[in-house]
């Protein structure tokens, strides 16, 4: 009864029915939607957006949770405290959890009011963006900046464009770069990426900087003084990006975004690719860092993998996920090795493909057509 | 014989109610109807008002644009009912059938001694002209136009469809008699597909007058736009015509005895039938009488990719050799998208676990499983669509109504059906078909 009355209330004449998009986001969320197939094929398959979203965010969750872990990990290592395992996880989660309360709220609110301006369902691309951007910031970035990349992020990088499936570049990397070159003090330096609780001091041995920093400094050398080998890379406790750190955990949602065939593989090996040419040929010329730490230091891997894949804003064709993803590798790997400004270059790099994806694309498929005419010519 | 084309892409979707080879019964209606829309591109001009009697094969509409083009009633009987929808569009002419079949006498005929014109003269006047369809646009061949070739695909990979080897291999002197009249009709030859999974003993490996071609691989393999793309695809400028199986079965049996036959065994298949087996009817014939009818269950003319929605109260349409019964989805399943194994429902992404059960056949509805959204994943439609082509490219082109990119997309070489896949498998939800029959009738409009 009281369901009838609602559909009333929200349909097309109902007095609500402006609140339609908000009211069918929520209906769909909980239940599955019971539209039967009008036109064209009378089956359908499975899969919706929802599903697809669903598994990056469960491929996201290995490096949510280690991210947690980790953020407590630093603070203890940084102020000498002796905690255990459990109070490292639940200190970083609830260090992490506001910012994925801002990231949600704040995007979800924009998310809903635009779909509600365009008359049309809600999107469940933000799930997504959402999970993404608290894991690809410092951990003591000030909460009000977050929110205010993220409502920049989805109005000017996504919602202008016509909403999920319509946006040029990542959302996600997007409200990344806003906080990075409006805030740049908040987002690098040696000060940001752990959490040190007021009224506690560091040990004299912290300094905070990155491993990624420390090579861009002093090369692997630097990296040995400091006390990071490989294997501590590999496993990611170290300082960084809430949810970048660990390259195991990262592998582990690679393995099931690519399996399932939610992102590209083809994508994930060339950027790989590019990113150890470069780092090799950089070697060569005396950077100092063997070409396959530029794998597990920063952000490499978990841009190669969750961001550089990204469906919307990546390459569509084949053959220009293989070049695209190359190309993110490469030039992540020339702004770390070649820019004395920035020791990041994954967002840069990523930023920049998806600009030029379309391009790419576009060779692609010109190439191919004309490939395929000159054969029916002679055939 | 060319070397067998081996196609990687494509999906054969696992649906529950393939037809079991058995003819269960033989239905001799007692009204049929002849419906226009069965017809692409036709402006039907109505030749018979109610109360008309015909006889089996006599004219009962014409094509106002091309006169010559006669449709004939399948039965002898009574013109009962002229069927119009808005507009007066026609939608269809039921005849009620005498007890006592009679039919016009076209006159028997040697095939291999016919010219093209008589060719073209027999198939006018009998009504099986409606068989050839022209490519590009999928609409109904010109008799004005000598084409570039004549493509018949000699099986079917669509789901349930049914076995051609089952329908028509007793019927191979008919149709080695249509090949030879429809070899008349252009200067390209004949280009014949079968399936090489049964190659050595298919009856229709042995057919002369031909150029026989073997494909493997998923649907849509079968699919004559698929094996034209791989044979000789289709270029500005040119066209070529395709004529299903069955026509080419009767244009022979025509040829032979005369008379106009529209008889066929009909695939009743489908998830909400109890026992899937054959029916011997006639073209046009009640839904009803092929069939029990159920309460929710979705009844289609065709398989559940390409098919039209019949209704309880419809009749077989002049193509239709399946009927596929689906019951409606709408139950609404809480948290759906969520739930982590769903093992009841199939999906050709690895995002379910239906990966797990290569063999397993699903009971499948109409519940289309989301909401509709822009294009997001666009690889699916690659592998699904064994053409050369960009489907996410040509798609974007026909909804951009952008003439030159359709053009260079392959707008030519396809028809709906050839998307029906992509449709399938689109987590976005999007009608594909439909649009790419938009983008067709657009071409069609502006190139005229």
């Amino acid at each position: 009864m009281a369901e009838e009355k609602k559909a009333g209330l929200f349909e097309k004449g109902g007095k609500l029915y402006w609140l339609h998009s908000t009211i069918d986001a929520f209906d769909t969320f909980l239940r599955v939607p019971g539209t039967v197939t009008a036109k064209g094929a009378h089956v359908r398959d499975s899969i919706d957006l929802k599903r697809v979203m669903i598994m990056v965010v469960i491929a996201l969750v290995p490096a949510a949770l280690f991210g947690m872990y980790n953020v407590g990990y630093q603070t203890a290592l940084a102020t000498g405290a002796s905690w255990g395992f459990w109070k490292m996880f639940f200190y970083g989660l609830f260090k992490v959890l506001p910012l994925y309360v801002v990231a949600y709220l704040v995007g979800l609110a924009i998310e809903f009011a635009s779909s509600q301006i365009r008359g049309e369902e809600v999107n469940e691309g933000y799930l997504v963006t959402g999970f993404l951007i608290p894991l690809i910031v410092p951990v003591d970035v000030p909460l009000w900046m977050l929110a205010l990349a993220v409502a920049f992020s989805v109005i000017f990088c996504k919602e202008v464009f016509g909403g999920t499936g319509m946006n040029i570049w990542n959302p996600a990397l997007v409200a990344r770069a806003f906080l990075f070159f409006s805030y740049p003090s908040s987002m690098s330096g040696s000060s940001v990426w752990v959490h040190i609780p007021k009224g506690m001091s560091t040990v004299d041995a912290f300094t905070g900087a990155t491993p990624l920093a420390i090579a861009g400094e002093g090369g692997k050398g630097a990296l040995d003084a400091a006390g990071y080998s490989f294997m501590d890379l590999f496993w990611g406790l170290i300082p960084g990006s809430v949810g970048e750190t660990s390259v195991i955990a990262i592998l582990l949602g690679a393995i099931i975004i690519a399996w399932t065939g939610v992102a590209s593989w083809k994508i994930m090996v060339s950027s790989i690719a590019g990113g150890l040419l470069v780092g090799w040929l950089g070697q060569l010329a005396g950077s100092g860092i063997p070409a396959w730490y530029h794998l597990v230091m920063g952000g490499f891997l978990f841009g190669t993998v969750f961001m550089a894949t990204d469906p919307v804003t990546s390459a569509q064709t084949e053959t220009g996920k293989w070049i695209f993803g190359f190309l993110v590798g490469a030039l992540a790997v020339v702004v770390r090795l070649w820019n004395p400004g920035y020791a990041e270059g994954m967002m840069l790099a990523i930023l920049l493909m998806n600009t030029f994806a379309p391009t790419i694309d576009h060779c692609v498929v010109s190439s191919s057509i004309s490939r395929r005419q000159r054969k029916m010519k002679t055939a | 014989m060319s070397n067998n084309i081996a196609l990687k892409k494509g999906l054969d979707i696992p649906v529950k109610g393939i037809a079991a080879q058995k003819v269960t019964k033989t239905v001799v209606p007692d009204v049929v109807a002849l419906k226009p829309t069965d017809f692409k591109g036709l402006l039907p001009r109505l030749l018979v008002k109610e109360g008309d009697s015909v006889l089996g094969g006599s004219p009962v509409f014409c094509d106002k644009q091309n006169p010559d083009v006669l449709f004939t009633s399948p039965v002898s009987g009574t013109v009962k009912e002229v069927v119009r929808g808005e507009k007066r569009k026609l939608l269809a002419v039921l005849i009620q059938a005498d007890a006592e079949q009679k039919k016009v006498d076209f006159g028997a005929r040697d095939a291999a001694s016919l010219s093209r014109e008589e060719v073209k003269d027999l198939l006018l006047r009998s009504g099986l002209w409606a068989y050839l369809i022209q490519r590009p646009y999928g609409i109904m061949a010109d008799p004005a136009l000598s084409p570039k070739a004549i493509f018949v695909s000699a099986f079917s990979t669509a789901p349930l469809a049914p076995e051609t080897e089952f329908t028509l291999g007793d019927r191979t002197a008919d149709i080695q008699n249509g090949l030879i009249a429809l070899g008349k009709l252009t200067d390209g030859g004949v280009h014949l597909s079968i399936d090489k999974g049964s190659e050595i003993k298919s009856p229709f490996a042995k057919m002369e007058n031909v150029i026989l071609h073997t494909f493997s691989g998923p649907h849509p393999a079968g699919n004559v736009g698929v094996q034209i793309s791989h044979i000789s695809p289709i270029r500005k400028g040119e066209t070529v015509w395709t004529c299903p199986l069955l026509g080419v079965a009767a244009i022979g049996r025509l040829v032979a005895t005369g008379k106009l036959d529209l008889t066929r065994k009909v695939a009743i298949t489908g998830p909400a039938v109890d026992e899937p087996a054959y029916v011997v009817t006639v073209a046009g014939a009640p839904v009803r009488s092929l069939t029990a009818v159920y309460e929710g269950v979705r009844i289609i003319g065709g398989d559940i990719l390409t098919g039209k929605i019949l209704g309880s109260n419809g009749y077989l349409g002049f193509f239709d050799e399946q009927l596929t019964l689906l019951s409606e989805g709408p139950e609404r399943e809480v948290l759906g998208w969520a739930k982590p194994f769903r093992f009841n429902l199939f999906s050709s992404s690895k995002c379910y676990f239906s990966w797990l059960t290569p063999k397993r056949k699903y009971n499948m509805d109409t519940n289309l499983h989301g909401g509709p959204r822009a294009f997001v994943e666009t690889k699916c439609f690659e592998d699904v669509t064994p053409m050369g082509l960009f489907p996410i490219y040509l798609i974007k082109a026909c909804l951009a109504g952008d003439i030159e990119k359709m053009e260079k997309f392959g707008i030519y070489e396809v028809l709906p059906e050839d998307f029906a896949l992509c449709e399938y498998v689109d987590p976005s939800k999007n009608d594909i078909q439909d649009i790419i029959a938009k983008g067709i009738d657009l071409m069609i409009k502006e190139m005229a």
